[in-house]
């Protein structure tokens, strides 16, 4: 079991100092690519495991639960390793195409490799202080590949990257060492159990906030989120499309994992606070979208609405709810990662990203409006494509507890969201281009033409594929949902102990 | 770079018990509190002073490997010492213990593939926050 959970971190690990060696020829991007497939084909292997057996988890250097570090994989860490996989193989074979030599010598591609390493990471630790220590392998990889070329630009958006993201390593630290002192545990499923234990609940609430300002912090929710517009949009595309899907989300999932898991003795404060920030998220990130002009800034801002829809589900904690957090989490990370690259290919072709110094891309480049159609339209939640799946049953979900205005706010937030899609589309599709340039994709040579594409097409369909046959992957999200909210089998799995006695689930229904 | 003659003065005997003083900590770390992460901090941290005193590209120059390359293969580093343990049979980063000179009564000289990581450790840590502060440090 060990290698299969450790597969994903080593793998990347391997794949880093590899390319690294290689970094002065052509050999780095491929090996960069190869060892992307071989994550890929690692996490389907552990996807499968954890079918067949429900969790799964593994002690790294033999020292038992809770003294060593335990990786564990449930559904959720699963799906998320494999849509890890899919995204750093997408963006891997854009990379070929999309990053100068230049940056290449740097170590574009090992930092890229440690970065996915630093995810998986995340995704896959059963451990509080192992959870922190990736976060930190990923804030180094990140911050050196939004600086990798130092533009002046580029290092104004890194150091407020850098600065927000260690206030929030601070909180987290914090927290990390107060729940220590009240449990003297830092395994998750230990704490699970710990946390019941604890007298003082009212100091458990507090460190429960301090987690959720740390999280929120990386997620980018509201109020915490202005950094990232403020970064996003200035690393080479491929970064950016990697940091748009991926990084965000392993705050969403942290958050997920610390309030069905751990924090679920107060869930009527900390849960309405998480519905607050959920709100507010989506509101002010779509109205930041609607005020700017640049395809990717737009894109940013995009993202932070959509984590309110994320923190919605978890915020709702019903098991409909977390179906579509889950759902939510995978349909997102596809469509955002795609439409990023999107924008790289209208850059690449039309020469910027600006909406008023590009047009004309429907006339002469046709095939890419209709691989930005399907993202774009997905994440406005048109049916019968993903995002219309994803919405459908959040906004169910807070209707069936009766929130009609979170409700509105979410549907009213969607035809915002299509507000801002039909702005790129009528500024850099329709309208012709303002300096009178023909866009093609044929002025793109062969090679370049096929990395920078199959990557966007095969992630467009991937995102048609989850909108016409939703019914195995609500299903799954239905299971991981379960998982979530009944952590018995994690648990269990884990310490190697039956487990008896009241868990997430029981407590929900005290609640209800 | 600063051009202080106090500082520059003192750098020279600051690095040198900086980077003895990493060591020890990189040592020390086996049962007590330090290790690799802290070991390669205090490290660095002789470097950037040195920087900070010289200039980078004389940083550049003492350090004669370039600091991405040391923080890449202190990654390999630790990552065979974690999956040396497989070829015993043993779980990922089981540590690995050869006594040198063992009698009955007496371990002698253990040596461990934990140390080995811990080393790999220290030269990420030591590569990767150069590679950071020479990269902000040259900017300015």
């Amino acid at each position: 079991m060990s290698w299969l959970l450790a597969a994903p971190l080593i793998i990347p690990f391997a794949t880093a100092v590899l390319a690294f060696l290689f970094r002065n020829g052509p050999e780095g991007r491929w090996i960069s690519v190869m060892g992307s497939a071989a994550l890929l084909i690692a996490s389907g292997l552990l996807m499968q495991a954890v079918l067949a057996e429900g969790v799964v988890a593994g002690q790294m250097g033999n020292w038992p639960a809770p003294f060593g570090i335990t990786l564990v994989a449930d559904l959720l860490s699963a799906v998320m390793v494999v849509i890890t996989g899919i995204t750093g193989l997408a963006v891997a074979v854009y990379a070929l195409a999309d990053i100068e030599e230049r940056l290449e010598k740097l170590g574009y591609h090992a930092l890229f490799q440690v970065l996915l390493a630093g995810v998986c990471g995340a995704f896959l630790t059963g451990d509080l202080f192992n959870l922190y220590v990736w976060f930190e392998v990923m804030l180094i990889a990140s911050f050196g590949l939004l600086i990798l070329g130092g533009r002046r630009q580029q290092l104004d958006a890194g150091i407020k990257y850098v600065t927000i993201n260690l206030v929030s390593t601070i909180l987290f630290l914090a927290g990390i060492g107060l729940l220590y002192g009240m449990t003297g545990t830092l395994n998750l499923a230990d704490l699970h159990l710990a946390v019941q234990e604890v007298e003082n609940k009212g100091l458990l609430t507090v460190v429960a906030v301090m987690f959720m300002v740390a999280f929120g912090v990386k997620a980018a929710v509201f109020p915490l989120f202005f950094w990232l517009p403020a970064s996003y949009h200035t690393p080479s595309v491929a970064v950016s499309a990697i940091f748009a899907g991926l990084l965000t989300k392993v705050g969403v999932y942290a958050l997920i994992r610390m309030f069905t898991l751990v924090f679920t003795e107060d869930v009527d404060y900390t849960h309405t606070i998480l519905l607050w920030v959920a709100g507010f998220t989506m509101v002010t990130g779509v109205l930041g979208a609607a005020a700017m002009n640049d395809f990717r800034r737009i894109l940013s801002f995009h993202i932070v609405s959509q984590i309110g829809y994320m923190i919605l589900g978890l915020a709702l904690y019903t098991p409909l709810a977390l179906v579509g957090a889950v759902f939510y989490l995978v349909h997102h990370i596809i469509v955002k990662a795609n439409l990023f690259l999107v924008a790289g290919v209208a850059r690449r072709i039309a020469g910027s990203t600006e909406l008023s110094a590009i047009g004309g891309l429907y006339k002469t480049a046709p095939v890419l409006g209709l691989l930005f159609l399907i993202p774009a339209f997905s994440l406005a939640g048109f049916p019968p494509l993903s995002g219309f799946w994803a919405k459908y049953i959040l906004v169910k979900a807070s209707l069936d507890l009766e929130l009609w205005l979170v409700a509105g706010v979410a549907l009213v937030v969607g035809l915002l969201t299509i507000y801002s899609m039909t702005k790129i589309w009528g500024n850099a599709f329709w309208k012709p281009h303002p300096a009178g340039m023909q866009p093609k994709l044929g002025s793109l040579s062969g090679r370049d033409r096929a990395s920078l594409i199959l990557p966007i097409a095969s992630l467009a369909i991937l995102t048609c594929v989850i909108g016409l046959f939703p019914e195995p992957f609500v299903q799954f999200a239905e299971r991981a949902a379960a998982q979530l909210l009944d952590p018995v089998d994690y648990v269990a799995t884990v310490l190697g102990t039956e487990v008896e006695g009241a868990t997430g689930l029981a407590q929900l229904e005290g609640i209800e | 770079m600063m051009n202080s003659l106090i500082l520059n003065a003192a750098t020279r005997l600051l690095v040198a018990l900086l980077l003895l003083f990493s060591i020890y900590m990189l040592l020390r770390g086996h049962n007590l509190p330090g290790g690799g992460f802290i070991g390669g901090l205090i490290g660095a941290t002789g470097f950037v002073l040195y920087a900070i005193a010289h200039g980078c590209s004389a940083t550049r120059a003492a350090l004669r490997v370039e600091p991405q390359s040391i923080a890449m293969v202190g990654l390999g580093i630790a990552l065979a010492a974690g999956v040396f343990a497989v070829f015993f049979g043993d779980a990922l980063f089981t540590g690995q213990w050869l006594f040198l000179g063992a009698t009955e009564d007496d371990y002698g000289l253990p040596l461990s593939s934990v140390l080995v990581f811990d080393i790999g450790v220290y030269l990420v840590v030591f590569g990767s926050i150069l590679t950071i502060v020479l990269a902000l440090e040259e900017e300015v």
